[in-house]
């Protein structure tokens, strides 16, 4: 065997703080061969990105450090070269696309321009043969209408068309390894799809290698061909994709390899009262132009939607970002304008203002997507718990209330002296179950979970997951459950919603649903999340 | 204390130099706010005839020390002096003067230089300049103080309103502000100086007119921003009422702006007094401030231990406001305080 193209041996990786020095990569060692593409797979916190970024040395020293360790590539060390010398390898030999593709690129300029700058600066194009250039990566990546796009901002293109122009950018001077950290983590599904198909097509075309860093294991399943999972700063385990996935060695990656969402979701019985319905919801944004900022024209989030749930039933609401998914749990509960009759308990909810919904508030309840940002990092977990019972004037004096705040801590899984701690104290899964238990306290009848696991890690997506059935089974509850993860919907929801541009595409019990999709983009959907096809259009 | 607050609070003392400079500005604030123990025209404590009198607290009479009239006791007569010394003892502060005293004994033509009686010599009226810059220096902080007090809570209440409610409320008290920031401010100042007699309120009063629109921009910024929190969606889902998801989840991200900023508003307000007066348009004619001192080294460029006084002083007040200043923002900024 030829000696590899990149080499890391015994890499550390510390970060100096204020209260000592923090490791973030504990020594690990792997090769990477031409041609070749090697998954580094971990939960969040793993050290897999901290490793991709000192490849190229573009830590934050000197906060960041290497204690020990050497990155060769091509014969050459990259550990602490300098500057100048690696600048010739970055985005010429070896080159790098990110998970964010909105803050990935300058927004200032078009993106012609910032695919030419890298041939500027490492192959001296210009003029005529930049330009020509710069066309032929960008049909290269499939981004239609290349020469009437050379000027466009990047604002004006899609998640998965941005990801296309850093692809191309990466890819403008033929680098030897691509390093691809979460390329496809914040694209929609079927995106994702096209995203990936597009990485293994230009791979085999260039014989480039792929250093490719996901949490998603079935990523490294359709991508690799040698995968080295990490936990703590550490490899845990390395080898060939199939080996490893069919035999796991160590725990740690047999507890990933089991960690998807699972179960089946609770049936709620047919003639169960109906908790919340709603007919034909609009939710239209205007938009306004002209001089005297005339309406003229409507956005239509969500358009003409029918829903009903029933007490212990939870109802999927899936589709890709901008399908007015969200919109629609933000209106059901009234907290954006919406017309079209929505109903409570039997009660309709339209017309009422603040006070009067006041007292309904109690009784439905929203748990969402970002851990991190739905709570106020100024309040600690009890006052965070507490302030909903404060509103509603339940629990009596603060001993109650603590009492009712311990109680619904212990039954999201968490210890009662989790009320005197910070949020920051806690993991993105506690974080959430923090986030459960103020919506439980209330004891609410109805709760809207906008994407609870989309943020969190496989294993404790799981967990949150049979948290929230638990729940359900206990109290009744009624769930709108929204998502794009169908892997989790098939774990929780029992009926089924498909939303596309504002509209339901498809409604009914999920089973059927799943087994059999009528409508074409629901097949599309299926294909991209659970084989990651690109579907055939 | 949250432990963001313990966090910060560590960060700011790891600055030296904006720590140093907190104390000796306190320090220095703290004197002058006892400036009548430190410079005054009459004595700390008179041991009188086996008495004690406390002239500092208290007025007395001429005749409770044996003189010969029911007026004030005028403690500098140099025959009261000598009858007080003659029965008893007087302790004076370490400067003999208040910022009015007129020293009629000065060696030469006022403004005269430093001597050992006035250390930083005298003014052109021939009171004493050291005692004139005590009072000075109270005065213009406390004004600094008030104003960014006044001007804060009204700015950070009225940019809470349009950043939080947006919309109509927002696009009417923009333009709104746009109109009031076209006002010309001196101009205004100049008319109101002329109809009512400038003083501290009156002062104080005007300027909080055109000073809170600083930091209106700066919290509908941060109000804008805050209301599309998660948190703040939560607590709206929770059915909390907007004014106490205003106070209390959208408020405290503001204020961490809203701090940084102050000690430069509290050193902008200090410098614009001192400019005002320094014009002519500010305090009332007598009263001890920066800005008359510099006004009068600027008038009498023979006698520069007037404008070095002044100059000193002011610069060495701004310069130790500015230094808080940084350590404050250094001790709020996130990519400092994570590491």
């Amino acid at each position: 065997m030829t000696a590899p193209l990149l080499s890391v041996s015994d890499l550390h990786v510390g970060f100096r703080r204020l209260d000592g020095d923090a490791p973030a990569v504990r020594g690990i060692s792997f090769d990477l061969a031409r041609g070749e593409t090697l998954a580094l797979v971990g939960e969040s916190g793993s050290g897999k990105s901290v490793t991709a970024l000192s490849i190229l040395q573009l830590l934050p020293y000197p906060r960041a450090f290497h204690e020990r360790g050497s990155i060769r590539f091509d014969g050459q060390e990259l550990l602490g070269a300098p500057e100048a010398r690696l600048r010739r390898v970055r985005g010429d030999r070896i080159a790098m696309i990110f998970q964010e593709p909105m803050t990935s690129l300058n927004p200032l300029h078009g993106i012609g321009r910032q695919i030419g700058e890298t041939l500027e600066v490492h192959r001296g194009l210009r003029g005529e043969a930049c330009h020509a250039r710069v066309i032929e990566l960008l049909r290269l990546v499939g981004l239609g209408n290349a020469e009437k796009r050379l000027s466009a901002l990047p604002h004006e293109l899609s998640g998965g068309q941005r990801q296309r122009v850093m692809i191309a950018m990466a890819l403008a001077n033929e680098p030897d390894i691509l390093i691809a950290d979460e390329p496809t983590t914040a694209l929609d599904v079927t995106i994702q799809a096209q995203i990936l198909a597009l990485l293994k097509d230009v791979q085999r075309r260039f014989g480039m290698a792929l250093l490719l860093i996901t949490h998603d294991l079935s990523i490294v399943a359709k991508m690799a061909d040698r995968v080295a999972v990490m936990q703590a700063g550490l490899v845990v385990e390395s080898g060939p994709v199939t080996s490893v996935f069919s035999a796991p060695q160590h725990a740690y990656t047999r507890k990933l390899l089991a960690a998807t969402p699972k179960g089946r979701p609770a049936q709620a019985a047919m003639d169960a009262p109906e908790v919340l319905s709603c007919q034909g919801l609009k939710v239209w944004f205007p938009v306004k132009g002209g001089v005297f900022k005339r309406t003229i024209g409507q956005i239509k989030a969500v358009d003409g939607v029918d829903l009903s749930i029933r007490e212990g039933q939870t109802v999927g609401v899936v589709g890709e970002s901008g399908s007015g998914k969200t919109t629609l749990g933000l209106a059901l509960l009234r907290l954006i304008k919406s017309d079209g009759p929505v109903a409570f308990l039997g009660r309709p909810l339209n017309g009422l203002n603040g006070a009067a919904l006041r007292p309904l508030r109690r009784e439905m309840q929203i748990v969402f997507q970002d851990p991190y940002g739905s709570l106020s990092p100024r309040l600690s977990v009890g006052e965070i718990v507490a302030e909903g019972l404060e509103v509603h004037g339940l629990g009596g004096k603060a001993a109650g209330r603590r009492r009712l705040v311990e109680e619904a801590l212990a039954e999201v899984g968490l210890e009662p002296e989790t009320a005197d701690r910070y949020p920051h104290e806690f993991s993105g899964g506690q974080r959430q179950r923090i986030a459960i238990a103020r919506a439980l306290v209330l004891k609410p009848r109805f709760v809207v979970l906008d994407e609870p696991t989309s943020a969190l890690d496989l294993s404790v997506q799981a967990q949150i997951v049979d948290l929230l059935r638990a729940l359900q089974e206990r109290r009744r509850l009624a769930y709108l459950f929204i998502s794009h993860d169908l892997r989790v919907v098939r774990a929780l929801a029992d009926r089924l919603v498909v939303m596309k541009d504002g509209r339901v595409v498809e409604a009914g019990a999920a089973d059927a649903i799943f087994t059999n999709p009528q409508s074409a983009y629901t097949r599309a959907l299926m294909a991209a999340a659970f084989d990651l096809e690109t579907p055939r259009v | 204390m949250t432990p963001m607050t313990a966090r910060r609070l560590d960060a700011f003392c790891r600055n030296r130099r904006g720590f140093w400079s907190l104390w000796i500005f306190l320090f220095l604030f703290g004197a002058s706010l006892c400036a009548e123990l430190l410079a005054n025209d009459r004595p700390l404590l008179i041991r009188y005839e086996g008495q004690f009198y406390w002239p500092v607290v208290q007025d007395y009479p001429e005749t409770a020390f044996g003189g010969d009239f029911q007026t004030e006791a005028d403690y500098r007569d140099p025959y009261l002096i000598e009858r007080i010394a003659e029965k008893g003892w007087a302790v004076w502060p370490p400067i003999r003067y208040s910022y009015g005293t007129v020293n009629y004994d000065t060696p030469g033509p006022v403004p005269s230089p430093p001597t050992g009686d006035n250390l930083l010599g005298t003014d052109d009226q021939g009171r004493d300049v050291a005692a004139r810059l005590i009072y000075g220096l109270r005065l213009s902080v406390l004004f600094g103080l008030a104003l960014t007090a006044i001007s804060s809570a009204i700015g950070i209440l009225a940019g809470a309103v349009q950043g939080y409610f947006g919309g109509v409320t927002d696009l009417l008290f923009q333009r709104f502000l746009e109109i009031w920031g076209g006002l010309p401010q001196l101009f205004i100042l100049i008319i109101v100086a002329s109809i009512l007699t400038p003083s501290f309120g009156t002062l104080l009063g005007i300027m909080v007119l055109f000073s809170w629109t600083g930091l209106v921009g700066l919290i509908r910024a941060e109000f804008l921003r805050g209301r599309n929190f998660d948190y703040v969606r939560a607590a709206r889902a929770l059915g909390v009422p907007e004014w106490r998801i205003m106070i209390r989840h959208v408020l405290p991200n503001a204020m961490v702006a809203t701090l940084t900023f102050l000690p430069f508003i509290l050193n902008g307000s200090i410098v614009s007094l001192t400019s005002l007066d320094f014009l002519g348009l500010g305090l009332p004619p007598g009263s001890a401030s920066l800005g008359d001192l510099l006004r009068q080294g600027k008038e009498n460029l023979q006698a520069p231990w007037l404008g070095i006084a002044g100059f000193t002083v002011l610069a060495l007040i701004l310069s130790l406001l500015v230094f808080i200043g940084e350590a404050v923002r250094d001790a709020l900024d996130p990519r400092k305080t994570t590491l």
